[in-house]
């Protein structure tokens, strides 16, 4: 009998070490979409530097799988996204889609993320609805509403109270416009003109000059992250700074890769967001470093998106013991929570969205640097577009 | 609103510097060079380098980003250029499109793909006040050196020996080297002055326009835009062009938000429907 | 043949240059092959399906009437947001009805755009179609609650093919469905052609005042293949919708009428295949280009087009001899056309 259970346990042991075995030959495919040329080739880039800065730190093996990233170039242009999401799922087998530079991307490859039950990982783009298009998304980068609705409640609490917006004319600059707009109202502020501008946009002085002749305490300002820079310094060209005229915004108008070139007059830009080179942890503190050491660059709020969102994909794999399908992959990834450079996260368990603090910062130079230096901390900050739907 | 006509015009200067070599090749030589932009993002990062790195001050960066750039200019249409003055247009569009795409890679492998500046001295920073009206620095710059260009343009062309032997190069090959011109010689010196050109405007673009890797790409149509609505047979057709398409697109953008980037296209069709053959055409189209 | 009356031995050339070559016949058995040969392909062959089929509108203006076109991508997206709005709101469910009414849409807009195109030289017809293309993007752009905006046309659910073929992940629905409306209209471009309507659309690019010396409706014939162009675009931007269920503002940017151009420069203008062969090459191309270096693969495209400019495509053609023999062919009959446009007049 009791030989019986010794054979019985041998032979599951067994069977265990065939499985195991069997998952160990064949690696966990991970599918890397991001626009790598292009308008956006900078989120790319800093996107995969946090990635591979990450499989370095952490090795390639998680759960006795090995990993290994595909990277693919979609340019930012979504019917890319589609064909090379849908080419990594069905020829390559990919376990996880992510990357998504953008917010169209992101939404394009969602449907795809559903029939084919994997996962979609975001890691840049910013509209919130993007998670409620499939349950096999999650999100480890922020949606603008986080930083927009913190930053309302700030600026109606320190003396601005007419603001005009100027947002990037697409999803996560109409999200930014709202969820800021709705909460400065409530809080007795007002918005005296919403200004949008398109996208793909050469000269932002027309529209400034129009900002500016509605004589604002501030400007609330979103602009995807790598065209911050021209905006600073048409803002500063226009003599704006000097008028008394605030910027804020989102923090990706003052983007750390941008901040040192922007020069001295973004000085004192009030900004909201999850993410600064300069979050005064130790744990920052070494991810900025070795970044620095891999790249010739500083990394930005776009490249912990990537970082954490490979620890979430090595965490969720642990916990499942190597196993990748969509389903139990996302059942683990829920509730996950860790420290990250950018401070305590942790995954919606509901949303499958971010939920993590925001900080209110301040450009200063800091040893001839520019920075974002953070003064004030929200914590724990839900999607609020979700949690307003509830 | 004399500020919105001020950045209007400035805005249109810029683009004519930018887009006049352009006019030069494509009007005078008959070559579609839609590399154009890459000379011009050339300057723009030969400057940055210059200022930023090397610290040499932004007025004396600004012939050097003329220079090296024409030097570039001269080197790529002696080496590649004049194999291709004979082929057909659209094999011309392919083989500029194909230099485009090189420059566009080669850039972000070098300087990397995020935006780039140039530091500009604090006394260009800011507008000064004249009569109620904000005049930004920088931008007063911009007109003055692009009118004065504009100036030397008309003169060279039209006045000098090298001008007149540039046309009649132009006008009829076989005649010009029978009468001793050296037509190939004449040809690149325009060329590479034409690079020049594109390369002082990318240098002072830079600051306004931004720079980045796909610089050439992004503000190709522009040109383009600039040199049928001009016309090709002139300079001054250009010059008018781009000021007509800077103050459209600056005023658009300020009285119609909402429509801004609808008034330089719009602007455009209605001119080529009227004048097919540009604005300012003399006589038969090329 | 000097017993013979030119009319008819021009009469006997011309059925002998619509009669279909060898060449012919194994491409498009090669294509049908990709079916059942190339399963695990058939994504991108769809997009080269499509790709081809957009090059093929072009080459009808281009290589046909001489139009040189920047802006071939207007009804292409025009095509696009057609065919998803008619499935988003259930207006058109079955989706080859559907791409029909998009096709013809798009027509309807290149008839009433075609007249900004009869004057000018050919960079005012570059510009004009271009700033078209541009104006169309702006619109979609401007009107985000039809089109979506800058975020793409969101909620498109494509029924399946006749009620019966669902278009799958894999996409062999989709490849069956782009190529066997690729084949269609290429028979029926042939046809176009190679009619008495073609002969005399060669003959006004030749020289178009003579055309109409001649007694050809010069303006009147270029309204006609330029409208029918504009159909072509629209069916393959309908067919790009259909067969990934999503459309956004790249359909009709700048960058696709350019890419599209190069396609057809690539593969050569005037014989139909070039559009066909420019796609093969530049999608498969690009694709592998960029699956090796995801940043810099423009890098490589780029030489590669400068190499072939300056190594001259006719050089290249004649490394590979079944398609000198086919070049051959083709120069024979493009210095017959304007023989062959004049004896066919009665």
């Amino acid at each position: 009998m009791r030989r019986l259970t010794a054979l019985k346990a041998a032979l599951a042991v067994g069977l265990l070490g065939l499985t195991s075995a069997a998952w160990a030959q064949d690696p966990v495919k991970i599918g890397l979409i991001l626009p790598m040329t292009g308008q956006q080739a900078s989120t790319g880039k800093q996107i995969k530097a946090g990635v591979d800065l990450y499989i370095k730190e952490h090795g390639d093996t998680v759960a006795g799988r090995k990993i290994e990233v595909i990277l693919k170039d979609d340019a930012a242009v979504p019917d890319n996204t589609k064909r090379l999401a849908q080419e990594l799922i069905v020829n390559d087998k990919v376990s996880v889609i992510a990357g998504f530079g953008v917010t169209p991307a992101a939404l394009a490859a969602a449907p795809l993320a559903t029939e084919g039950k994997v996962i979609e990982l975001v890691m840049a783009a910013g509209t919130s609805i993007i998670t409620e298009r499939s349950p096999y998304i999650a999100r480890t980068s922020f949606t603008l509403a986080q930083s927009s609705v913190p930053l309302a409640d700030w600026a109606a609490k320190n003396g601005i109270k007419k603001v005009v917006t100027m947002v990037s004319d697409y999803a996560p600059g109409h999200d930014a416009e709202k969820s800021f707009s709705d909460r400065f109202k409530e809080a007795g502020g007002e918005v005296i003109e919403a200004i949008r501008f398109p996208l793909a946009n050469p000269d932002f002085a027309p529209f400034l000059q129009r900002a500016a002749d509605a004589k604002p305490d501030a400007i609330m300002v979103f602009v995807p992250s790598g065209q911050g820079g021209t905006f600073m310094k048409q803002f500063t060209e226009r003599g704006l700074d000097k008028a008394g005229i605030k910027v804020i915004g989102p923090g990706d108008v003052t983007d750390d890769d941008l901040l040192p070139a922007m020069g001295d007059a973004v000085l004192g830009a009030v900004t909201a967001h999850f993410y600064s080179a300069d979050h005064p942890s130790a744990k920052n503190q070494a991810y900025v470093e070795a970044f620095k050491k891999a790249n010739n660059f500083r990394p930005n709020f776009m490249s912990v998106g990537g970082y954490d969102g490979m620890h979430l994909i090595y965490e969720a794999l642990k916990k499942t013991g190597g196993k990748a399908d969509g389903d139990t992959l996302i059942a683990a990834m829920k509730g996950m929570s860790w420290e990250s450079p950018r401070g305590p996260i942790s995954i919606d368990p509901e949303t499958r969205d971010i939920i993590q603090n925001v900080y209110m910062r301040k450009v200063e130079k800091k040893a001839g640097e520019l920075y974002n230096v953070e003064f004030a901390t929200f914590e724990g900050i839900k999607d609020p577009v979700k949690a307003a739907k509830k | 609103m004399l500020t919105i006509l001020f950045d209007g015009i400035a805005y249109g200067m810029l683009l004519f510097v930018l887009a006049c070599g352009l006019a030069v090749t494509l009007g005078l030589m008959n070559f579609v060079n839609l590399a154009h932009g890459a000379f011009a993002m050339a300057g723009g990062y030969c400057t940055v380098i210059l200022v930023n790195r090397w610290g040499i001050p932004f007025l004396a960066a600004l012939p050097l980003a003329f220079l090296s750039t024409a030097i570039l200019g001269l080197a790529f249409e002696r080496t590649l250029y004049i194999h291709v003055y004979r082929k057909s247009h659209l094999d011309q569009v392919l083989f500029t499109i194909g230099l485009v795409f090189m420059s566009v890679a080669a850039v972000d492998y070098v300087m990397g793909s995020s935006q780039v500046f140039v530091q500009l001295p604090s006394w260009l920073e800011g507008q000064i006040n004249v009569l109620g009206v904000g005049i930004g620095r920088y931008r007063l710059l911009i007109i003055i050196i692009c009118g004065l260009l504009t100036l030397l343009l008309q003169f060279i062309l039209a006045r000098s020996r090298f001008g007149s032997r540039l046309r009649a190069a132009v006008d009829d090959q076989r005649v010009a080297r029978g009468l001793g011109i050296n037509v190939g010689g004449v040809f690149a010196l325009t060329f590479a002055f034409g690079s020049g050109l594109a390369g002082l405007g990318g240098a002072l673009g830079a600051e306004i326009l931004g720079l980045d890797p796909i610089f050439p790409l992004k503000y190709m149509i522009y040109f383009l835009i600039v040199v049928t609505v001009g016309g090709t047979s002139s300079i001054t057709g250009p010059f008018l062009a781009s000021l007509l398409l800077g103050v459209g697109d600056v005023a658009g953008k300020y009285y119609m938000p909402t429509l801004g980037a609808f008034v330089i296209y719009t602007i455009m069709i209605l001119v080529l429907i009227w004048r097919p053959q540009g604005l300012f055409a003399r006589g038969g189209a090329r | 043949m000097s017993q013979q009356p030119p009319g008819e031995e021009i009469a006997r050339r011309l059925v002998a240059r619509a009669s279909w070559q060898p060449l012919e016949v194994l491409f498009w058995a090669a294509a049908l092959a990709s079916i059942y040969v190339l399963p695990g392909r058939h994504l991108i062959l769809t997009e080269i399906a499509i790709l081809g089929l957009f090059a093929l509108s072009l080459d009808l203006i281009l290589g046909y009437a001489g139009i040189v076109s920047l802006g071939q991508a207007a009804f292409f997206g025009f095509g696009a947001y057609a065919a998803g709005l008619l499935a988003k709101y259930d207006l058109v469910t079955e989706p080859l009805l559907a791409l029909i009414v998009s096709g013809v849409a798009a027509a309807l807009v290149g008839f009433v755009t075609s007249f900004l195109v009869l004057r000018g030289s050919d960079l005012t017809r570059i510009m004009v179609t271009l700033g078209v293309a541009l104006v169309l993007r702006e619109i979609a752009n401007r009107y985000a609650w039809l089109t979506g905006g800058a975020d793409g046309l969101q909620g498109v659910e494509i029924k399946p093919l006749f009620g019966l073929y669902r278009f799958d992940m894999f996409g062999h629905t989709a490849f069956c469905y782009a190529l066997g409306v690729l084949i269609v209209l290429f028979l029926l471009a042939r046809r176009i052609v190679h009619s008495p309507f073609g002969l005399s659309l060669q003959s006004i690019k030749g020289n178009p005042v003579r055309a109409a010396a001649v007694g050809i409706p010069v303006n009147g014939r270029l309204v006609a293949i330029y409208t029918i162009a504009a159909g072509y675009a629209g069916v393959a931007g309908a067919l790009l919708t259909q067969t990934t269920a999503f459309t956004s503002l790249s359909v009709l940017d700048f960058e696709r009428s350019a890419d599209l151009l190069l396609v057809l420069i690539i593969g050569g203008t005037g014989y139909l295949y070039g559009g066909l062969i420019g796609a093969i090459l530049f999608k498969l191309m690009q694709d592998y280009l960029a699956a090796l270096t995801p940043q810099y693969w423009p890098f490589w495209i780029g030489l590669l087009l400068v190499a072939i400019v300056l190594i001259g495509r006719e050089r290249i053609m004649s490394w590979t001899k079944p398609i000198r023999a086919l070049a051959r062919r083709l120069d024979w009959r493009r210095s017959t056309t304007a023989v062959a446009v004049e004896g066919q007049r009665p």
